[in-house]
């Protein structure tokens, strides 16, 4: 019979949905035959380059370009930021593209690029941010955008009522996207009114009108192509100034094509940015652990634009708050959308201080957790159930001891932080904000509903039948009731002839298939060298919930890719900044570490699925799980070593320093 | 800049190229012989992106002089491999379509990198032990899928290569 509503099948019919499938473009990725934009060499391309500004905050008074336009093999030549442009040739971040080149060769562009002389008048600049801003200046200087001040139910009372108060400092810093493949772009012009842009990027549907705006052309003059991308990761959303340049450049030069990839340095200092965030907190609960009140003086940068308040507490209704926040403006290059904008900070600084609060209480933080698991209202449940599973991938009951109760060298300790989704994202057509699998299932299954019921209807005569009186199953189109009156897919659509059914599936759209906010637990067991203060990951544990999984194999490499991820941010990810200079010192691979094979321990995902998931429909899984990596590590190593080191990443500096300061405290006691 | 002519050994054919001298052998690779599966990823030896194997040592061609490794005045040069070469007659090679079953790719730009650095591996090491595995694939990076899925795509390709040579003699 044919459906006439919109509706996931149930688990007893689904044949695909929940299979583990392989990539579709697995082979294609593991042979090397998947182009990438990096890839391209098109014929009689010229590649592109530019002066970047050396300073963190400056005005260009003037360009001289004449030099590198005499060059042999120089072909075009084109000033993005000018005297004139923004705020009077004002530049507000070191990196920022001044004047770019196209040249027959890299060496050509990068010699243009030296001839060309930029005068600049060099500004006050402020890059650090892991200072707190002082409220009563802050009120005052225009680098501070005082964003919130909150309160929630009666702090005072609730604090004088608490029996055990916790007072703390935590933080992350800002890190960059550090995409394999780096942003950048090949532009060429068939003709003069017309565009063609390879791009890496997020979003092919968006970025032809971005394009078309910057540069005053028809949108549907624009042809934008990309069949693979190198990692975004929230970074590769919007259009950026080399590839306006891209399109200029190739213009100015005639048409042909012009590639602008972006050096790895390049990437680290402007393409990438996750804000910071830090805060002291203040918490208090009664001695049998409920939780009572929640204190906060965050602050956070992430360049021109200060971000805007951090949600915290993050998850938990805490029914006493006072919390204020101030956004400083800083000149870095901008914050991008980073997998699940603000989450991870926000979770890394709420369960460090609610963990601090329960090692004061003498609690096990799974027990403090369980305690107050009202508080994590409307997903108390899940959050209760993954606990539980957690527990059991982990052994964390059976192996949890209080916080520095332990050896001095090579102490195992677990830790556990909660994490939550509410990604209230529209679904666009842009693969970010985790809206992917929620679009891209949603509308083709809509659509592939849509066309099984038309290729029913085109076939039923043939059968006999009605409409209603058939289903599809098995490869054939049948009776429902007598199944030896069927015809192969084969059959039935070649009794379409020559008119092809095209169906389009829009979002969104009629029928509950997706669904958003989810919850998952992670966990860390981690060893600590306190001679070296070097972290070792021994094993993380992921319980993650996403609605109806599609396709586990990916759903879990999602999951996989995140946890590593956060162990690459909770350990070693830092934009470190130098202050008299403003620019980005660990600007390669090299000093900009990421997480690799040895690093990263066994880590092992389990998605909750089946009744009380399933029917909720899909959610993306692209963010979640990358929001308590940071908060489980952290606590992880608060409770080896008996302290709480502060801020991320937790490099073997700061864990030292940790250590010190507490045996420094732990004298004078 | 004045080119030059040289000659490559690239994946069992020789091949000619008029390059820059200075001109790395990653780019030559890239722009010169279309191999673009060698992909470019940190500029200085830091993520194995580039990985190729030279005489069946894996080396970054990203930080390597194209024409140090070209054919010499007595007709001798190193064998270099690159991804494009690791398909044999045609056929994905075990390692890569383990790769692909596994889930051992997903931006999949780091993958061709890896997948040098494991053909070398066993090659060296048929049976690796996970701390075997680790410390070969130390030197790569990858952002977005991760590791886990690794040491099963490896473990599988041993397998399906064992089932293979165990057919054959059949």
């Amino acid at each position: 019979m044919a459906e006439n509503t919109y509706q996931w099948p149930d688990a007893s019919k689904r044949k695909l949905i929940g299979k583990r499938m392989n990539r579709v473009d697995g082979p294609v990725k593991a042979s090397g035959r998947a182009k990438y934009t990096y890839d391209l060499v098109r014929p009689n391309m010229l590649y592109g380059d530019s002066v970047k500004c050396p300073y963190a905050h400056a005005r260009v008074k003037s360009i001289d370009t004449s030099a590198a336009e005499k060059m042999p093999g120089v072909k075009a030549v084109h000033v993005i930021h000018g005297p004139d442009d923004g705020a009077k040739g004002e530049v507000f971040w070191a990196g920022t593209d001044i004047v770019a080149v196209a040249a027959v060769d890299e060496p050509t562009a990068r010699d243009a690029v030296r001839a060309i002389k930029v005068e600049y008048e060099q500004l006050p600049h402020l890059v650090l941010n892991d200072k707190e801003p002082n409220l009563a200046e802050a009120e005052k200087s225009e680098l501070y955008k005082v964003a919130s001040k909150e309160t929630v139910g009666d702090p005072n009372s609730a604090f004088q009522q608490s029996e055990v108060t916790h007072e703390g400092y935590y933080g992350s810093p800002v890190i960059t996207h550090c995409c394999l493949e780096t942003h950048g772009s090949v532009a060429e012009w068939p003709d003069k009114d017309h565009l063609f842009l390879h791009i890496s990027t997020q979003n092919v549907p968006g970025i032809g009108e971005q394009v078309a705006k910057a540069i005053d052309m028809p949108a549907s003059n624009v042809h934008v192509h990309q069949d693979h991308v190198g990692g975004g990761f929230g970074s590769k959303l919007g259009l950026d100034p080399w590839g306006v340049a891209a399109a200029q450049l190739s213009k100015k030069a005639g048409g042909v094509p012009v590639k602008m990839m972006l050096n790895r340095a390049t990437e680290l200092e402007t393409a990438g940015c996750r804000p910071s965030a830090y805060a002291r907190v203040k918490v208090g609960a009664k001695k049998d652990g409920t939780l009572l009140a929640w204190e906060s003086y965050a602050w956070g940068s992430g360049g021109p634009g200060a971000p805007g308040s951090l949600a915290i507490p993050y998850v938990w209704k805490v029914p006493n708050q006072q919390k204020q926040y101030v956004g400083v403006v800083n000149h870095i290059g901008p914050s991008r959308a980073w997998r699940a904008p603000n989450h991870p900070q926000m979770c890394v600084i709420t369960m460090g201080a609610l963990d601090d609060l329960a090692a004061k209480l003498g609690m096990d933080t799974f027990d403090f957790v369980k305690k107050n698991i009202d508080l994590l209202d409307p997903r108390s449940k899940i959050y209760s159930e993954e606990l539980d599973v957690a527990n059991d991938l982990m052994q964390w009951k059976a192996r949890w001891h209080p916080r520095g109760d332990s050896d001095t060298l090579g102490i195992p300790m677990e830790a556990i932080s909660l994490q939550i989704g509410d990604n209230q994202y529209p679904p666009d057509s842009a693969s970010g904000g985790s809206s992917t699998i929620g679009g891209v299932s949603s509308a083709t299954f809509r659509a592939a509903t849509d066309a099984k019921r038309q290729l029913i209807a085109k076939v039923a005569p043939a059968l006999n039948a009605q409409p209603a009186d058939l289903e599809v199953a098995d490869g054939r189109v049948r009776v429902a009731s007598d199944a030896s009156r069927s015809l192969s897919w084969k059959e039935a659509c070649s009794k379409l002839g020559a008119q092809t059914l095209t169906v389009r599936g829009t979002n969104p759209g009629e029928g509950d298939l997706t669904n958003s906010g989810v919850g998952g637990v992670q966990m860390a067991d981690v060893s600590v060298d306190t001679e070296t203060g070097i972290v070792k990951i021994n094993k993380m544990v992921a319980v993650q919930d996403c609605g109806l999984v599609i396709s586990p194999k990916q759903a879990e490499s999602q999951v996989l890719g995140a946890m590593i991820m956060g162990v690459s941010y909770a350990l070693y990810e830092e934009k470190v900044m130098d202050q008299t200079t403003g620019t980005m010192l660990n600007t390669n691979m090299d000093n900009y570490r990421l997480a690799g094979i040895g690093d990263v321990g066994e880590l092992v995902v389990r998605l909750m699925t089946g009744p009380g998931y399933d029917e909720r429909g899909v959610i993306g899984i692209g963010e979640p799980p990358t929001v308590s990596p940071g908060a489980a590590i952290s606590n992880a190593v608060a409770n080896a070593i008996g302290v709480r080191v502060p801020f991320l990443p937790l490099t073997p500096d700061r864990v030292l320093e940790a250590l010190e300061k507490a045996q420094g405290e732990g004298g004078r006691a | 800049m004045k080119k030059e002519l040289i000659e490559l050994r690239v994946n069992g054919r020789s091949r000619e190229v008029a390059i820059e001298p200075a001109k790395l052998l990653l780019d030559t690779l890239r722009e010169d012989l279309q191999l673009t599966g060698s992909k470019r990823g940190c500029d200085d030896s830091s993520c194995g992106a580039c990985t190729v194997l030279v005489d069946g040592t894996p080396m970054l061609s990203c930080t390597m002089i194209a024409a140090s490794i070209s054919v010499d005045d007595e007709g001798h040069a190193p064998e270099i491999t690159t991804i494009e070469g690791v398909a044999e007659h045609g056929a994905m090679a075990a390692i890569q379509k383990a790769y692909g079953d596994w889930g051992g790719a997903q931006c999949g730009y780091c993958t061709p990198g890896f997948i040098m650095t494991v053909k070398a591996l066993l090659e060296r090491n048929p049976e690796p032990s996970d701390e075997d595995i680790r410390h070969a694939l130390s030197g790569n990076l990858c952002r977005c899928t991760g590791y886990t899925q690794m040491y099963q795509a490896i473990k599988a390709a041993i397998r399906a290569e064992q089932q293979g040579i165990a057919a054959a003699r059949r």
